[in-house]
């Protein structure tokens, strides 16, 4: 859908502005930064702080706590399997250490995991890399230029993102192991955006206090799933991956330790056990439960499920108050509406605009302040650009870019963008784009350490599935680093751990029954199973003709 | 949410052969979901990068095929359309660690290359308008430089090898010269061993263990006064306080 005639008169305001405002930026001139109290303000008008968005979970380690609705039906949800007709005795496969998730935290805890000696299952829910991995476009932060840079810097970013309710260990592991990251990157042959010299390209992000963002062109995420999955593959004698298997229950053992998971064949239909000596949950997030109606960044899988199978065996979650909204995904055209539209546009020059064709907000504030701003200036202000959808957006004005650092920039530096809005008849390097903030990412999860441990022994976390280290608030470019420095602790001590560890006792699902008694005794759930696996996008009036099929949740 | 259009025109399409009406604004993804197919495969991003979906479509007395991604491709009236989420191509293994970042190399592992036949039809299928031939041009060559360039935007969905003459896994080989690019044509940063070094003789022990000891309110007067690197400014740029650093 190219823009309709309403929108191509409305963004004449903006037009009208533009050049006023690229001189002031090539002046020097922004426009000003809230102070730390005018952000808490501003933060009043973020969906985290709506009340009747949320409500106490009733059970599990976190009981009392109060995280969105989405997320407690799901806590508050029946396991997928009948504990007592599942035959723990019938053991599919055995391996040291298995994975749950295959993108880029469990897949770097492969193949860490692997060089420590242990064997190793992935078991994931699509194919391997279909995940949020994959989609991340913008970069990842590490001080690697020490003339200007260093992990203290990087360290002071990180609280002041996360409104300084970090885990102080998690956030010391996360900077000081970054440019470590990057350099086991480069090393498995990753291509980062660098001069013929070698020299790695690095720009701003929403909040860095130095250029540390690096990245690979506009595909940052993708370049590095792609990398270390081949490697993966070339290991496969060691790594066996189990696509379209996603896990459904973790199995404990008499003692509590975790020894091993069911999977669950979505083609096939059938349930099935792994056993192993340690089990890592890397299963990422939740934007697919479109929590409080939002639109997601997220790929299709992005279910909670981790969160739900760790919570069931005793892990408490923590942060899962907060999700974040990125500032601006696509609002129009609709067909590629949530699509996230990466901050780098803005750390190139692009301001706000509302429906006046008026700057708002700087365009660099954090993640959450930046969507608050937009929902305000959307709402409460009543000065968003109207949708033919009957929604509103906010105008991103990246034809700006293209005057400050020359034409045929946005083509060359954002293909990806350019390439999805011109097959819609939009051509972003002369029109702005329409956005509105979508939900992206979750910054809270299961508890766990720097070691990636967890309360469950043998139970280990990695990545976004965990809470903690970007407390209530992350920086872009930080969850990319977070997955590898914590995706390659996790492989490194669960790998070590297997290796060490006694042989488990018996499997048991008694946690589960007890989780059940305890929703019963709650009086909540009964109607309910989880984990989700997938989000159901079949129409109401297809569904209620569905009548021979049947559903286990949203699946049938 | 995906599924909530005001109720619009409804134009007809051929999913495999059998006509459903969906609303003319929806991609091949959307409209399928409409009808009431539920992806278990064929769906992994919704976004466009991650090669899941990949979608053939021929339009109404047109023999031409084209290529979409489902997530990204509008549907058009009497579109003849179907999914394409696996097709089959060999792999090989090989050791990142010792293998050369030479011509040869590539060549051993893919002898294969030398079938291609120059037909351009791998390009022709691109969803993501990538050169195929030309890299497998540029590989045949021994420009691996030059392959992983163009074979930058590459999702690995399959179809140039579902159309490939002489059974070409286009993709598998430019991964190989991709990570060989990568990891050992290009020169390693210099820097970013700097920093490693730095970081294990301890430089920065003292200052970040300072943070750790601040409160809540020191950390904030050290955050409000972080000097900020100016946007426009380039690889010059010079902090002037030397505490962290
Ligand atoms: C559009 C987009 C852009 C982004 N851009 C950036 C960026 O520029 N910089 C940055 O730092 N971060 C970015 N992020 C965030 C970052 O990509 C993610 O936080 C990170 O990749 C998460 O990695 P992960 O391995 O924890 O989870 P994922 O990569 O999502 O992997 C989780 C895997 O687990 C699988 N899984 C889920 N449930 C189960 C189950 N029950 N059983 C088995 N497997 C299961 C999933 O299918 C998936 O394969 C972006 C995210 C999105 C969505």
């Amino acid at each position: 859908m190219p823009y309709p005639q309403q929108l191509k008169d409305l963004m004449k305001q903006v037009a009208a502005t533009r050049a006023q405002r690229v001189a002031q930026k090539q002046s020097g001139w922004h426009f000003p930064f809230l102070s730390l109290d005018q952000r808490k303000e501003m933060l009043n008008h973020h969906p985290d702080f709506r009340e009747e968005g949320r409500r106490e979970v009733r059970v599990g380690p976190s009981k009392g706590y109060r995280v969105a609705h989405e997320i407690v039906d799901l806590l508050e949800a029946r396991s997928r399997v009948d504990p007592d007709r599942l035959d723990l005795a019938r053991v599919a496969l055995e391996t040291d250490v298995l994975i749950i998730g295959g993108g880029g935290a469990g897949t770097s805890a492969a193949l860490l995991a692997q060089e420590q000696g242990a064997s190793v299952v992935v078991a994931t829910k699509l194919r391997h890399g279909d995940a949020n991995t994959m989609m991340a476009e913008g970069g990842i932060q590490a001080a690697t230029k020490g003339e200007k840079d260093s992990p203290y810097f990087h360290y002071l970013d990180v609280m002041g993102g996360g409104h300084f309710t970090n885990e102080p260990e998690l956030v010391h592991t996360l900077v000081t192991q970054a440019p470590s990251a990057i350099a086991w990157l480069e090393a498995l042959g990753c291509n980062f955006t660098k001069s013929p010299a070698g020299r790695l390209a690095t720009i701003h992000g929403g909040g860095t206090s130095r250029k540390r963002m690096h990245y690979a062109a506009d595909i940052t995420g993708a370049e590095i799933m792609r990398t270390i999955r081949d490697e993966a593959r070339n290991r496969g004698r060691d790594i066996t991956l189990l696509e379209f298997s996603p896990a459904v229950e973790l199995v404990l053992d008499e003692r509590g330790h975790c020894v091993g998971a069911v999977l669950y064949n979505l083609e096939t239909e059938e349930y099935f056990l792994v056993r192993a000596k340690a089990v890592i949950l890397a299963t990422g997030v939740c934007g697919r439960l479109h929590i409080q109606g939002f639109m997601t960044t997220n790929h299709y899988g992005a279910t909670a499920d981790g969160v739900v199978l760790g919570y069931r065996a005793g892990v408490p979650i923590c942060f899962l108050h907060t999700v974040q909204y990125h500032p601006t995904g696509i609002v129009f055209p609709e067909q590629a509406e949530g699509i996230l539209i990466t901050e780098k546009f803005r750390g190139s020059g692009a301001n706000l605009c509302n429906v006046d064709g008026e700057q708002f907000v700087n365009e660099r504030e954090p993640r959450d302040v930046e969507a608050a701003a937009i929902i305000r200036e959307c709402s409460v202000k009543g000065k968003g650009v109207p949708t033919p959808s009957g929604k509103a957006g906010i105008w991103l004005d990246s034809p700006m870019i293209e005057l400050l650092a020359g034409e045929g920039t946005v083509k060359r530096e954002f293909p990806g963008k350019y390439i999805l809005l011109k097959r819609f008849g939009i051509d972003i390097s002369q029109e702005p784009m329409l956005i509105f903030p979508t939900l992206h990412y979750q910054n809270g999860g299961l508890e766990y350490t720097s070691e990636c441990t967890t309360k469950v022994p043998g139970l280990y976390v990695a990545g976004e599935v965990g809470g903690g280290v970007h407390g209530a608030n992350r920086l872009m470019g930080n969850s990319l680093l977070d997955i590898i420095v914590f995706g390659r602790i996790a492989g490194e001590n669960a790998g070590a751990y297997a290796k060490q560890a006694a042989r488990p006792g018996a499997l048991t699902l008694d946690h589960v029954r007890r989780y059940h008694q305890e929703l019963a005794s709650a009086g909540v759930g009964a109607e309910r199973i989880a984990p989700m696996l997938l989000p159901d996008y079949t129409p109401p009036d297809v569904r209620g003709r569905q009548l021979t099929a049947q559903y286990q949740g949203t699946l049938r | 949410m995906s599924t909530n259009a005001t109720v619009e025109n409804l134009v007809p399409i051929f999913i495999m052969g059998k006509r459903y009406e969906v609303p003319e604004t929806f991609t091949i993804m959307k409209a399928m979901e409409h009808t009431g197919y539920k992806f278990l495969r064929g769906c992994g991003c919704r976004g466009g990068v991650c090669g899941a979906c990949s979608a053939v479509y021929r339009k109404a007395g047109d023999y031409h095929i084209r290529s979409g991604l489902a997530c990204q491709t509008v549907v058009e009236p009497d579109m003849y359309l179907a999914q394409l989420p696996f097709y089959p191509a060999l792999r090989q293994v090989y050791d990142y660690a010792t293998t050369e970042a030479a011509a040869a190399a590539v060549f051993a592992l893919y002898p294969e290359l030398f079938r291609c036949v120059a037909c351009n039809a791998c390009t022709k299928i691109c969803p993501m308008e990538v050169q195929v031939m030309d890299y497998v041009a540029a590989l045949k060559r021994g420009d691996i430089l030059q392959a992983a360039e163009q074979s930058f935007d590459c999702i690995q969905c399959g179809l140039c090898a579902s159309r490939c003459m002489g059974e070409l896994p286009q993709y598998h080989i430019a991964q190989v010269a991709r990570r060989l690019a990568g990891g050992k044509l290009k020169p390693r940063a210099q820097h970013l061993a700097d920093m490693l070094a730095a970081i294990q003789t301890g430089r920065f022990g003292d200052a970040l263990a300072d943070l750790r000891r601040a409160d809540k309110d020191r950390l904030r007067t050290l955050y409000e006064q972080r000097e900020l690197e100016p946007e426009m400014t380039g690889e010059e740029w010079r902090p002037q306080a030397t505490v962290g650093l």
